[in-house]
């Protein structure tokens, strides 16, 4: 046994089942990831869970070969033989290279989530002054998003300020969602597409989307937020452009004396603190 | 400074009731928690009940009254005595138990054996994993219908916030606390630790620190989850304030424990133990001790500000008023992250200082080892904003807490590197410690995995929150921390209790952990790439036939608990077959000890002339141990 280059067969057996595993989840497994083809930041995670899944099955691989090749091939066949096996205390080429290697893999990924992180933003919460903004970032679409126990309101500072309950999004337009709080932490949450941001009171967390076409989409408050937590969820809608403008105008008449009763629009909101201790 | 060993004499057992035990600290527990409260409604009733007059509640008061009943209880069981004794001039003693011999009655005090007070860690905290697990036994009842249909809203998340807080609470010291305590002294050649008393005190602390939690149900719950987010927590009824005891009292002890381990490890080590000798174990434990003495402290300052804010009015966490609920999450997770490599490390250092044994291997690449310990411990300082990338603070910062999040991976990548060298070309021995270790590999490796997915921000927005996050936590925790916990009571167990455990029984237990754990958090992932938040207590029904595999399978989990008791019940208290000196031919010191370890552990301080793992060398099967101390 002790002829056998262990090595050159662990190796070729990783080769082998690393190529066939990787290629099996991304063909397979990566078209169906969520959170699916929703917008256009979906897609970039979707994408961007590819390239990772691609990286770390080759990893996950060699370490599983490496564990069951090890359990059969070195296992003592004896159990009541208490033999030693050689006293190896280390080998310097294969720790450099593993350094060398898992070093490479790391910058990598790195590198590489912080690109698409700063392309767009990926979807995600960046506070009251972005730095990963869209191109035409300028002629957005903006809606705030008021988190408060335990329901989601929009405001909508393009149509005079009013409030609605309900989400109705323009297909194919860059969305820039104000994210505030009224009372404790919650986190915005549109699955469909690839949107998740906190709201925290009294603080502004801008993310951008651009969706892509008419679809329905969950909202889940995605930060425990109290009791009701579990029941914070509901549906949003992206609609063509024109049925947009026609929900729009209707939902400004329906809500307009809701709209003066309001406080002015503002980036966030100071209500009294509902519990004051003691 | 000459401590003086007073001469036991024995008492009429009804006589041994009265005096500094168990029972006065209850009693004292008691009247401090009225006294407490009595101060506490004196200062609220005329100046601050304008404030709360909603709920009849007054925090101040419950607060004061686990301030007090902790303080009874200690004083109770005799932690004033020493302190109070030198105060007023008179000479120290030892007589903290350890000279009335081998009675059971000292599992129930404070005693300085360290080897007493690591079973009573083993027990104590087990009773407390018990507790946990059964809360998670209850959440996946509730979650097996999409809607409410065992628990109310409120009474599901108490009961996620319990399973939380207890877990992530009392099994911090699940290792260190247990097998640290017991195996780090006869590791290093030393019959005690560096600070006896304060050895028993984290243990006493932490036990009065879980039954605060569990008060926390008179009191209405918690809704906050274990990370306890302010401003929902000062919405909290009294039942925060439970978590608020429970959590500071859980810093302290875990802050004196790494305190203690550290002490002993620098200052206790016999001729010969030298750092390059240090069992991996021990060093594994010496980073988990610096990253407990450093990151509690911010726990209890922000668990302090948050008991402020609620009792005399302050506002650090209240928007509106100066504060910020950014403030919070902060404090948490610069506390959170080293917390969960504190959990992650004695794990790394049983499964490093186990292979060696079973595979009749040196350890492959010790100060890759070392290296890779310390590196994650000090990486984990620079890692906590992850839990914030979508929260909007420090967006800017982000591309660094990816990289600072992704590089943690190069050290425990040097982890899993000498796990595998150790085993090339070995004689691997199957028994079922070393099953536990090999699931620790799989197991984490999946943890880890998964976690690269959570540190890259635009996958992170997806999975942010979700099941997701919930199962890559527990593959890396349940999965990395409670399976070598197992590897550890069974490779340990025997040695510490002077039984063995039955094998059927410990395999049956092991292959059914390991299956029901993968098959119970496996699918999680899905469930949270699905779109499922986490500590939900409805979801979409579509998700149901997923859920109640998990719920099923979870279940399973239970049983093999179950069997884990039945055996121990069986072979620890019943059939009581004793174990022998040695019976993993392991070459490390505390199994050179005859069974049971004898109370002074040594009777000379042993000389240390080798590392811990001369296997394979001539001549075979030689002790690293040079005079065995015992003379047995």
């Amino acid at each position: 046994m002790d002829n056998v280059n262990h090595f050159r067969r662990l190796a070729i057996i990783w080769f082998f089942v690393s190529v066939i595993a990787t290629l099996l989840v991304v063909l397979l497994l990566a078209p169906i990831l969520p959170p699916g083809n929703g917008s256009v930041e979906a897609s970039g995670q979707v994408v961007d869970n590819t390239v990772l899944l691609g990286v770390s099955t080759p990893v996950a691989t060699a370490v599983l070969v490496y564990f069951i090749y090890a359990l059969i091939v070195f296992r003592e066949r004896d159990p009541t033989a208490v033999v030693d096996g050689p006293p190896i205390r280390g080998h310097s080429t294969i720790q450099t290279w593993w350094l060398v290697v898992t070093t490479g893999t790391v910058l990598f990924l790195a590198g590489y989530g912080t690109i698409r992180l700063l392309a767009d933003g990926a979807g995600g919460g960046q506070g009251p002054s972005p730095i990963a903004t869209p191109v035409h970032a300028n002629s957005a679409l903006q809606v705030q998003v008021i988190a408060q126990q335990w329901k989601f309101t929009y405001r909508w500072p393009g149509y005079g300020g009013m409030e609605t309950p309900r989400l109705e999004l323009p297909a194919s337009r860059l969305i820039e969602f104000h994210v505030t709080s009224l009372d404790v932490i919650h986190s915005f949450w549109a699955y469909q597409l690839g949107v998740k941001a906190d709201a925290n009171p009294g603080y502004d967390n801008i993310a951008y989307v651009t969706t892509k076409g008419p679809q329905t989409f969950n909202i889940h408050c995605a930060e425990l937020c109290g009791v009701f937590h579990g029941y914070m969820f509901e549906t949003g809608k992206v609609v063509p452009q024109s049925q947009f403008a026609v929900w729009i105008a209707q939902q400004r008449r329906q809500y307009a004396p809701g709209t003066k009763a309001l406080p002015p629009y503002s980036k966030q909101y100071f209500p009294q603190p509902q519990r004051l201790g003691g | 400074m000459t401590a003086i060993a007073i001469p036991a004499h024995r008492q009429p057992a009804w006589r041994r009731l009265l005096g500094f035990n168990l029972l006065t600290g209850i009693v004292l527990a008691i009247v401090g928690w009225l006294l407490g409260n009595v101060i506490g409604n004196a200062i609220h009733a005329p100046s601050l009940a304008f404030f709360s007059e909603e709920a009849g509640e007054n925090d101040i008061a419950v607060l004061l009254g686990y301030l007090f009943g902790v303080i009874g209880f200690l004083v109770g069981l005799g932690f004033a005595n020493y302190p109070v004794r030198r105060l007023l001039g008179h000479p120290a003693t030892l007589a903290e138990h350890e000279s009335e011999g081998e009675g059971v009655g000292r599992y129930f005090t404070l005693c300085t054996d360290h080897k007493v007070v690591a079973i009573q860690y083993l027990g104590g905290i087990g009773v407390f994993f018990l507790v946990g697990g059964l809360n998670a036994m209850l959440i996946r009842t509730e979650l097996l219908q999409p809607n409410v249909h065992v628990f109310g809203a409120n009474q599901y998340l108490t009961l996620v916030g319990m399973h939380g807080a207890m877990m992530m609470g009392m099994m911090t010291s699940g290792v260190l606390g247990p097998f640290a305590n017991w195996v780090v002294p006869l590791m290093l050649g030393t019959r005690r630790m560096a600070f006896p008393r304060i050895e028993s005190f984290t243990f006493w602390l932490l036990m009065a620190a879980g039954v605060v939690l569990i008060t926390t149900i008179f009191f209405g719950g918690f809704q906050t989850g274990w990370t306890g987010y302010q401003p929902l927590g000062d919405q909290g009824t009294a039942g925060y304030d439970a978590y608020i005891g429970f959590f500071a009292l859980v810093g302290i002890s875990m802050c004196l424990l790494g305190f203690n381990l550290l002490a002993t490890i620098i200052a206790m080590r016999a001729p010969g133990m030298t750092w390059s000798r240090l069992p991996i174990f021990v060093w594994a434990v010496l980073a988990t001790a610096i990253l407990m003495m450093l990151a509690a402290p911010m726990l209890i300052a922000a668990l302090s500000m948050g008991a402020f804010d609620r009792t005399v009015q302050t506002a650090f966490y209240v928007a509106g008023n100066g504060g910020s609920s950014y403030l919070f999450q902060n404090l948490f997770w610069v506390f959170g992250h080293p917390e969960v490599y504190i959990v992650a490390l004695p794990g790394f250092g049983i499964v490093l200082e186990l292979l060696p044994v079973f595979a009749r291997k040196p350890l492959w690449g010790y100060r890759l080892a070392v290296a890779g310990m310390l590196g994650v411990a000090l990486l984990s300082f620079f890692v906590w904003q992850h839990h914030l990338f979508v929260s909007g603070i420090n967006a800017d910062l982000r591309p660094f807490y990816m990289f600072s999040t992704e590089l943690i991976s190069l050290p425990t990548g040097f982890i899993f590197l000498c796990a595998m060298g150790t085993l090339w070309r070995g004689r691997i021995r199957l028994t079922v410690p070393m099953l536990f270790c090999l699931a620790w590999a799989f197991n984490f490796l999946f943890g880890g995995i998964s976690g690269v997915f959570l540190s890259d921000v635009p996958s992170d927005v997806s999975t942010h929150g979700s099941f997701f996050s919930m199962a890559h936590f527990h593959y890396t925790i349940m999965g990395g921390l409670i399976f070598t916990v197992f590897a550890a009571v069974y490779y340990w167990g025997p040695k510490m209790t002077g039984f063995k455990f039955d094998e059927r029984l410990a395999k049956i237990h092991f292959w059914s952990l390991f299956i029901a754990f993968n098959s119970t958090f496996g699918p999680l992932f899905a469930l949270g790439l699905l779109g499922q938040p986490r500590r939900v207590v409805t979801y979409p029904s579509h998700l149901q036939a997923l859920n109640d595999w998990v719920s099923a399978s979870a279940f399973v989990i239970g049983l093999s608990m179950l069997v884990f008791i039945v055996n121990l019940i069986w072979s620890q208290f019943i059939k009581r077959e004793p174990a022998e000196d040695n019976p993993w031919h392991s070459k490390s010191a505390e199994f050179q000890l005859p069974t049971p370890v004898p109370v002074h552990d040594f009777d000379r301080i042993p000389v240390f002339d080798a590392d811990p793992y001369p296997y394979g060398v001539e001549p075979a099967g030689g002790p690293a141990l040079a005079p065995t101390g015992s003379g047995a």
